[in-house]
């Protein structure tokens, strides 16, 4: 069992090293927001210009 | 397709009124709606080709009421003022921060994000469902600021720019900071869990000892940080409360950490004796856990800050030297003179010394019916001017408004907070109570037997009981509550509300906006001559236009007229006449719309019944040269479900009693209505929290519906608060609990559910005492076997957390299916 006294601190490091990223993720914003932009992957990418003032527009539906 | 058929609004999921026969054409059908405000809203975000978010949506939207209206956002689209309330970015964009008034769900938000990036010289928009606002950057070359909240209320959302940044950049670094917090504990958690099954095992088994000692020091290492970083908050509320002469939560929460702690920390180091990290390190992340959920719901409610800019408009119209120039509201002297056009909120208290407006009032007195406003009449900062332009000397502004007082009361009541302290008390004088007993007991007795082992033991008492009853047994109990009333659409502001609710003796209730709906609407339209119901609906509007009294507003929110009205005269008192499509019709009581008939003029004084269309129901008649065409019945109607709400709360032992701003004639018809006997009428915000102190005194558990700002200080000072989803933010910055939906239905459940709640905390918390001082003992004299004692434990914890689960057990969302069938077999 004497593998116990380097597997330990080497999985403390792994511990560590997935505080620092949380820790970064946390400061850059990442968890402000954890339902919209699930959303943006339902978003058909149309260009503006297309959809302004179309009254029926064909994805409402075909995506159904 | 016909809306008698009874199906509901399209947009916002409220019955439509009976006869109206209104569409909004989405995607090549029909949709019925219940008012033009929705109508506009479903149209232009399908127009939008944003129609996708009638199918992510999950809850309805909020009811649109008026059509939006471009001209309030006049002032932003000036770039001198929109440069002083925003803030630059690099290449000459700017960006502001806005609030977003009936943002519900990540679909809402969705739908704002997509409605904004669809504009040309938007460069980002960040939308934040859980705090409900939305950060714009823009290029003023391209667009102006006015355009992009006109965008916004188009959709549906009502935006409210937030000229600082302050109190948001706050909010969000107390989140941060506590999901770190949580973070680290959650974590160290784990780590230490995995070295206590070895400890467990190997104390039944037997171990190397040096390996144990290893997995000891090692489980020290990884809760030094959980114990100091993560259990920081704790520590310091402690010590806040300490300083303060009282005792919170937080007292005995922090005694347990830092015993358990020390405890463990010191056998460890000394070899000897049994060490708690998985307990502390579970304790903090538990009790973490249960505070950043009640953190993230008291930002979404949102502060006082929020709620003042919600209801004081950020500019106003200053006249100088004859020139007239938007200002911002702070830069307002007393003497200044302002102009409020129709429409738009007053900034500041004032003087009216031209114009003859009428003002609504509601959000101070709560009575809906606007006020008229000669010159000389007082007016006030909030307010909203319905009549005609007023030119307003300023006699009072910032700190010293009407508004600003309501706000004061506020926060002294805050100050006050009887219902936190005394739950906070009561839960904290029974653990510490039952537990320091039981510790002096064990001391008393080993100092009689054992002098050198009466320490130890103590601090093996405390340390199993504390941690073990106050991280398990409360908090998971309430998370499981809180969780359930979070899927009914409840959002728990303060958790130990729950607690409180569960005591409840008494509910007061607030009338307009929360046994009624707050909005005079017209319900049913009698056709009583040859024309049907929809023409007259559609001449009744057309004539309506060109009035501004408060009922001209039921009709602009039910049908947009496809007529003009010409030649309109308004007969005070009486109602309008004026002729569309080339027909003279007229408006106004029965007699006064009979009286073309005869052709004559009437000379009948009797008052318009619709002057207090909003207390209760009254009926508007239409009339031409034939006689009479249609009625109209006008209501502020009651919720469907208020009587049964205030039954089901009877039945609880809750009785019920109204306390209204409004005219006693209304309230009384209500009240029996809603079959509540009690009632008291015209009281001011002060008066309210005076009778709630009155029933206090009488040592009544008080719990406060309300959604207006004039019921703010009554809900902070009642034991528990509730505030419509719908009501003033004000109002739900004092609640404890927010019933999201504006639905009544569910307050009988929440209470029910909130003494099961009670009732589970009292069992886990009687189990693990029991257990602990059953097994402690047992341990102590040798009877238990260590692997017993850790299987035991585990088991223990198990239950707790088992039986908490129970709550959030059985109480699944319906859901309404928002997006209706038929478009499947449509489109096949």
């Amino acid at each position: 069992m004497e593998i116990l006294y380097v597997m330990i601190p080497l999985g403390l490091v792994l511990v560590g090293f997935g505080l620092w990223a949380f820790f970064w993720a946390t400061g850059d914003g990442q968890f402000d927001d954890l339902d919209s932009p699930g959303w943006s992957v339902l978003d058909d990418d149309r260009p503006p210009a297309a959809t302004r003032g179309d009254p029926d527009p064909p994805s409402s539906e075909q995506s159904k | 397709m016909s809306a008698a058929g009874g199906a509901p609004c399209f947009h916002c999921g409220e019955p439509i009124p009976r006869g109206l026969d209104l569409h909004a054409r989405i995607a090549g059908r029909d949709e019925p709606v219940c008012c033009h405000g929705c109508k506009a809203v479903a149209e232009f975000i399908t127009g939008a080709g944003l129609g996708d978010y009638y199918r992510y949506r999950d809850t309805s939207s909020t009811r649109a009421d008026e059509p939006p209206r471009p001209d309030r956002w006049a002032a932003y689209d000036r770039p001198e003022l929109v440069e002083r309330l925003t803030r630059p970015e690099p290449n000459g964009a700017r960006s502001i921060t806005v609030l977003l008034e009936g943002l519900r769900c990540a679909a809402c938000s969705w739908l704002a994000d997509k409605a904004l990036s669809l504009q040309s010289g938007v460069l980002d928009v960040s939308v934040n469902p859980a705090t409900a606002r939305a950060r714009l950057v823009w290029d003023p070359a391209k667009v102006r600021l006015g355009d992009l909240l006109r965008v916004l209320e188009h959709v549906g959302l009502r935006p409210h720019p937030l000229a600082g940044e302050h109190s948001e950049q706050v909010a969000l670094l107390e989140r941060r900071s506590a999901l770190k917090r949580l973070a680290v504990a959650g974590f160290g958690n784990m780590q230490v869990m995995m070295f206590a099954v070895p400890l467990y095992f190997g104390d039944a088994q037997g171990m190397d000892p040096a390996m144990r000692e290893y997995m000891r020091l090692v489980s020290m290492l990884v809760s030094i940080p959980v114990a100091l970083y993560s259990g920081w908050p704790f520590y310091q509320g402690a010590w806040h409360a300490l300083r303060a002469r009282s005792i919170s939560m937080d007292v005995p929460v922090s005694i347990g950490i830092v015993l358990a702690f020390v405890a463990s920390v010191w056998n460890a180091l000394t070899g000897q004796g049994e060490v708690y990290f998985d307990s502390v390190t579970m304790f903090v992340f538990f009790l973490g856990l249960g505070r950043y959920v009640e953190m993230i719901a008291r930002h979404r409610a949102g502060s006082v800050a929020d709620a003042l800019a919600r209801l004081a408009p950020a500019t106003a119209r200053r006249v100088k030297a004859g020139i007239a120039e938007d200002v911002q509201a702070v830069e307002l002297a007393v003497g200044d003179e302002l102009v409020v056009p129709s429409g738009e909120v007053l900034a500041a208290d004032g003087l009216v010394i031209e114009g003859e407006g009428r003002v609504d009032e509601s959000m101070l007195t709560g009575e809906s019916a606007a006020v008229p406003k000669p010159p000389g009449t007082r007016v006030h900062q909030g307010t909203h001017n319905l009549g005609a332009p007023l030119r307003v000397r300023v006699t009072a502004v910032a700190g010293d408004t009407v508004l600003s007082g309501i706000v004061a009361l506020l926060e002294r009541a805050q100050a006050e907070r009887p219902r936190l302290a005394r739950a906070a008390d009561r839960a904290a004088a029974w653990f510490l109570s039952r537990i320091l007993v039981g510790a002096a007991l064990v001391f008393a007795v080993w100092w009689y037997v054992d002098p050198a082992r009466a320490f130890s033991a103590t601090l093996a008492v405390l340390v199993v009981t504390c941690p073990c009853a106050l991280s398990l047994a409360t908090p998971t109990a309430l998370a499981a509550a809180t969780a359930a009333l979070a899927r009914r659409g409840i959002l728990v502001a303060h958790t130990d509300a729950i607690e409180t609710l569960s005591k409840a003796t008494h509910v007061l209730w607030d009338k307009t906006g929360t046994l009624t709906r707050g909005l005079v609407r017209v319900e049913d339209v009698r056709s009583l001559g040859e024309v049907d119901s929809s023409r007259a609906m559609t001449w009744a509007a057309a004539l309506e236009q060109m009035s501004e009294h408060p009922i001209a507003r039921a009709f602009a929110a039910s049908a947009r007229p496809h007529a003009m009205a010409s030649e309109v005269t308004v007969h005070a008192g009486q109602g309008l006449e004026g002729s569309v499509d080339g027909r003279l019709l007229r408006i106004g009581t029965r007699r006064f719309a009979k009286g073309l008939r005869t052709g004559g003029s009437t000379g009948d004084r009797e008052p318009l019944p619709a002057a207090d269309a909003d207390s209760g129901e009254s009926w508007v008649y239409l009339g031409d040269a034939t006689g009479l065409l249609a009625a109209f019945r006008l209501t502020d109607p009651l919720r469907a479900e208020a009587r049964d709400c205030v039954t089901r709360l009877a039945a609880l032992g809750l009785p019920s009693e109204i306390v209204s701003g409004d005219e006693a004639s209304a309230v009384a018809r209500i009240a029996a209505r809603c079959g509540i006997g009690l009632h008291s009428a015209r009281l001011a915000p002060a008066d309210k929290l005076g009778r709630l102190k009155a029933l206090q005194a009488d040592g009544a558990v008080v719990v406060a519906v309300g959604d207006g700002i004039n019921d703010a200080p009554l809900l902070r000072g009642a034991d528990v608060a509730i505030a419509m989803g719908r009501g003033s933010a004000l109002a739900q910055t004092s609640a404890d609990l927010i019933l999201v939906r504006d639905s009544l239905e569910d307050l009988p459940r929440t209470i029910d559910l909130a003494r099961r709640t009670q009732r589970v905390i009292r069992q886990n918390l009687t189990w693990s005492i029991l257990y602990n001082l059953a097994a402690l003992p047992l341990a102590a004299l040798g009877y238990v076997p260590p692997w017993l004692a850790a299987i035991g434990m585990s088991l223990s914890s198990v239950v707790v957390v088992l039986n908490a689960m129970r709550l959030s057990r059985g109480s699944a969302q319906k859901r309404r299916p928002e997006w209706p069938v038929r478009p499947q077999v449509e489109t096949a």
